[in-house]
């Protein structure tokens, strides 16, 4: 036990724990905008695992990870779309919509996968870049500012989406049709586009959430890599009280009790590792029963939306 | 005189309203209504309950596109195709359910939906500065900075004036503002109604109160199953008038009552301390006995803790301490659906929350607690010629206007639901009844009917707790009324020889004098 407490254990299990959380910050955060407007997107694993895949397959064919990252982002918009199109123009039970869309991202990119790359293939994916100045700062330099573009992008959208949702006029409409959206549409606001743009951005990050796995933290594809990361980023957005700042705790106590168990493993410290790979879910679960009473949910979550109803 | 409001915005000299169809399967909600309104003018609309009012109103502000007919503002031909629309042309409407949203406060509420100065970015800043404003013309009071959920129902209501007016609202519809005001915050709301009709606005205000209408309109419309009866100027309209009217029969204003004959105590309530939403106690050891064949009005300025009591009494809420004794059963802690059985019927305050499942059809509903019981149910299986019977029956007998048993509640206009739960809750025979602002939102000839049933229930021996912020019902049928103020009765006083003055010293929380 006592060899987990050197200072470079320490060190190396923050920065893997940073390192991590990239994925569920891009897929919480997008899924906090859906929820926050009332739709719960359930499909986040599969929109995750087409962006994972068109990502990889983009970057692979034109040698560019920028084109790549585009692809999954334009990806996860089309998964979006349908979400948004079965769950709120058609009014299809979001729940059920959203099991779909998994199962549909699922299947479709471990077909594609199939037929277009076949095998399991590296690539060089984002490489990390020190920032300048703070990246030379003894220990803290070497943790917090010497990652990939992606990971600073992760956290750089979490202060963004907060100001996003509380301080502009799309943020105050995407709350309000998320809380009451009778009251909304009285006030001329559309809900059905804002619904559908929440949605889709959610989709769009779910895809570079996909890209950052299969472009930066394990820069390769393969059939369900995400292996349930979508439905851990629906779990924290409820961990995070539907607010950017707790979804970043939720993401980052996961992924550094995720990293600590990586360690265990490494060091092969007398824990079967059956056990210390159920220990991040372990906590989800309990601090979800912890956290779940006090957060106040969107009262129209998963409620679709009908003008002049009492 | 200027052709503009102190708002700054243009004046509609006059909104018409020509030859409105509208239908809804199996209704004709609205019958070629004619209907108009002027700058400075408040004209009342009054109706039964399904009698269009809301309709015709939701068509001004662009809810239902009409199916035939015109609407015009100032001689011009307008379209509406959602609120966005009317808004644009100077319309505003009070719902008969506020449309607030609770969780953003004030300034949020305001602002949400327009253009902010600074862009993509909000500037609540200036929207504060601007709502102050109207505040002091209109002669509002509210804290831009609290949430909703944190306001009286009077405040909330300001809010949604508020909403109208800074949206330069030149006409402003006004839904049943009062039907959930105290008598204080409607002396209120109609200050600022006069003020805005002074100042320019046309005003258009639907109530079930008589005495309402006859206070603050120059001229009412009325309308009955769609279609309007008649239109007529306040001055030198009676109440007997318009109530007849609106019912199509003479409708008695006036109860008798059988002499009291009490039995044994059905309902004791001993030291009764409950917490409110907020978490600090909203009951304060509340004590309370109610006979058998008795009505015992509880009157209060609603917020005093009646929602409370009400609730604990359902077995909705739960109890710190003291005990509630059904029917010589200590129910303190038990299940709703143990009261249900030792024979409590519970009409609530807030009947769509904790009354009825919107989604369910009107004979679904009626069943919702005694299905499993004959005769709607024999070994499991629902009876369904039963269920039917009953439910034609209840749905004829309280007038409940639906095109059939099989429509989901959410269709019925506001009181027909409301009808809908009394006819359920009152057909069970209860021994106990708590009900909880019977009336609210229901239509004079609906009210007079329900206060006959509560009567008959009386003197059939029920033990009646009536809830009600109305005094009027209160002195009506009570015969004894407890005041409750700040979770504490004040006093209990005798039905008979209560006073209006007397009450409402206690309502204000002054002691009734020791008798000498
Ligand atoms: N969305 C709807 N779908 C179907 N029927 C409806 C709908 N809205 C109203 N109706 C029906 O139209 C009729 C008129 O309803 P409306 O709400 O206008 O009545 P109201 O006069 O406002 O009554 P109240 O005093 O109870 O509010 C009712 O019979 C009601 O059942
Ligand atoms: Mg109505």
């Amino acid at each position: 036990m006592a060899e987990l407490f050197t200072l470079p254990v320490l060190l190396g299990i923050i920065y893997s724990g940073i390192r991590l959380a990239t994925p569920y910050l891009y897929a919480a955060i997008g899924e906090t905008f859906a929820q926050r407007s009332g739709v719960l997107n359930l499909g986040v694993d599969g929109i995750m695992l087409m962006g994972a895949y068109t990502g990889f397959y983009v970057a692979m064919k034109t040698g560019n990870l920028f084109l790549g990252l585009l692809g999954a982002a334009t990806a996860g918009l089309l998964m979006g779309l349908l979400m948004s199109v079965v769950s709120v123009s058609l009014q299809a039970e979001q729940g059920i919509s959203g099991i779909g869309l998994n199962l549909f991202g699922l299947g479709l990119s471990t077909l594609l996968f199939k037929v277009t790359l076949g095998g399991v293939e590296s690539i060089r994916g984002f490489q990390p870049i020190r920032v300048p100045l703070l990246g030379q700062i003894p220990y803290l330099g070497e943790i917090f500012f010497n990652h990939n573009l992606l990971v600073y992008g992760a956290f750089l959208l979490v202060p963004l989406a907060n100001y996003v949702l509380n301080n502009t006029t799309f943020g105050l409409k995407v709350r309000a049709v998320g809380q009451n959206p009778q009251a909304a549409d009285t006030l001329g606001v559309n809900v059905t586009l804002i619904r559908y743009t929440t949605v889709c951005l959610g989709g769009i990050l779910a895809g570079i959430a996909g890209a950052s796995l299969s472009l930066a933290l394990i820069n390769l594809f393969q059939e369900n890599m995400t292996s349930g990361m979508g439905f851990i980023a629906v779990a924290l957005v409820y961990f995070g009280g539907w607010r950017p700042w707790g979804v970043l705790g939720g993401a980052l106590l996961f992924s550094f009790v995720n990293a600590l168990q990586l360690w265990v493993q490494v060091k092969g410290i007398n824990i079967p590792s059956d056990i210390a790979v159920m220990m991040p879910y372990i906590l989800t679960i309990i601090a979800l029963t912890l956290s779940g009473r006090r957060a106040r949910q969107p009262q129209a979550l998963t409620k679709p939306f009908e003008r002049g109803e009492n | 005189m200027s052709d503009l409001l102190p708002t700054g915005h243009k004046k509609i000299e006059e909104m018409r309203m020509e030859g409105i169809v509208k239908r809804f399967p199996g209704v004709l909600a609205n019958d070629h209504v004619n209907f108009d309104v002027k700058a400075g003018e408040i004209h009342a609309l009054l109706g039964e309950n399904g009698a269009g009012k809301s309709t015709l109103v939701r068509q001004l502000y662009g809810l239902y596109r009409p199916d035939e007919g015109k609407i015009f503002i100032n001689g011009e031909e307008v379209v509406f195709h959602s609120p966005k629309d009317s808004i644009a042309a100077g319309v505003g409407m009070i719902h008969q359910h506020f449309m607030l949203v609770p969780d953003l406060t004030v300034v949020e509420n305001v602002a949400l939906g327009l253009p902010s100065s600074r862009g993509v970015i909000l500037d609540l800043d200036r929207v504060r500065k601007r709502i102050e404003l109207l505040c002091q013309q209109y002669n509002l009071k509210v804290d831009p900075y609290a949430y909703i959920w944190q306001l009286s129902v009077g405040e909330q209501q300001r809010v949604e004036i508020l909403k109208a007016l800074y949206r330069g609202a030149a006409l402003l519809v006004l839904d049943e503002p009062t039907a959930v005001l105290t008598p204080q915050e409607v002396d209120d709301l109609f200050i600022t109604l006069r003020r805005m009709a002074d100042e320019g606005h046309a005003l258009i205000f639907i109530s079930h109160k008589l005495h309402e209408v006859l206070a603050i309109s120059q001229r009412v419309t009325v309308l009955r199953d769609g279609r309007v009866v008649g239109t007529r100027p306040t001055a030198g309209a009676t109440k007997t008038e318009l109530a007849q009217m609106m019912v199509g029969r003479p409708v008695i204003l006036q109860y008798e009552k059988s002499p009291l004959k009490m039995g044994d105590i059905l309902l004791k309530v001993e030291n009764l301390v409950v917490r409110g939403d907020r978490g600090t106690d909203a009951l304060k050891g509340v004590s309370l006995e109610v006979h058998s064949g008795e009505i015992l009005g509880l009157a209060g300025v609603s917020g005093n803790g009646q929602r409370e009591l009400a609730e604990a009494l359902a077995g909705l809420r739960p109890v710190k301490s003291g005990r509630i004794i059904l029917n010589g059963v200590d129910v303190t802690h038990a299940s709703p659906s143990v009261r249900i059985a030792t024979g409590q019927s519970y009409i609530p305050e807030e009947r769509m929350k904790d009354g009825a499942i919107k989604d369910f059809s009107v004979a679904d509903n009626f069943i919702l607690e005694d299905h499993a019981k004959p005769p709607f149910s024999s070994r499991t299986f629902l009876n369904f010629r039963s269920i039917r019977q009953v439910s034609e029956r209840l749905v004829q007998e309280f007038n409940v206007k639906t095109p059939t048993i099989d429509t989901p509640i959410k269709n019925l206009s506001g009181g027909n639901i409301q009808k809908m739960i009394l006819a359920r809750e009152l057909s069970r025979k209860p021994k106990v009844l708590i009900a909880s602002q019977p009336t609210r939102g229901v239509d004079i000839g609906a009210s007079e009917y329900i206060h006959q049933r509560l009567l008959e229930q009386r003197q059939a021996g029920t033990a009646t707790l009536l809830i009600s912020e109305d005094l009027d019902e209160i002195r009506a049928l009570s015969d004894r009324i407890a005041v409750i103020y700040e979770g504490e009765i004040v006093g209990i006083v005798d039905g008979k020889t209560a006073t209006t003055e007397e009450l409402g010293l206690m309502m204000a929380g002054i002691r009734e004098k020791p008798k000498a």
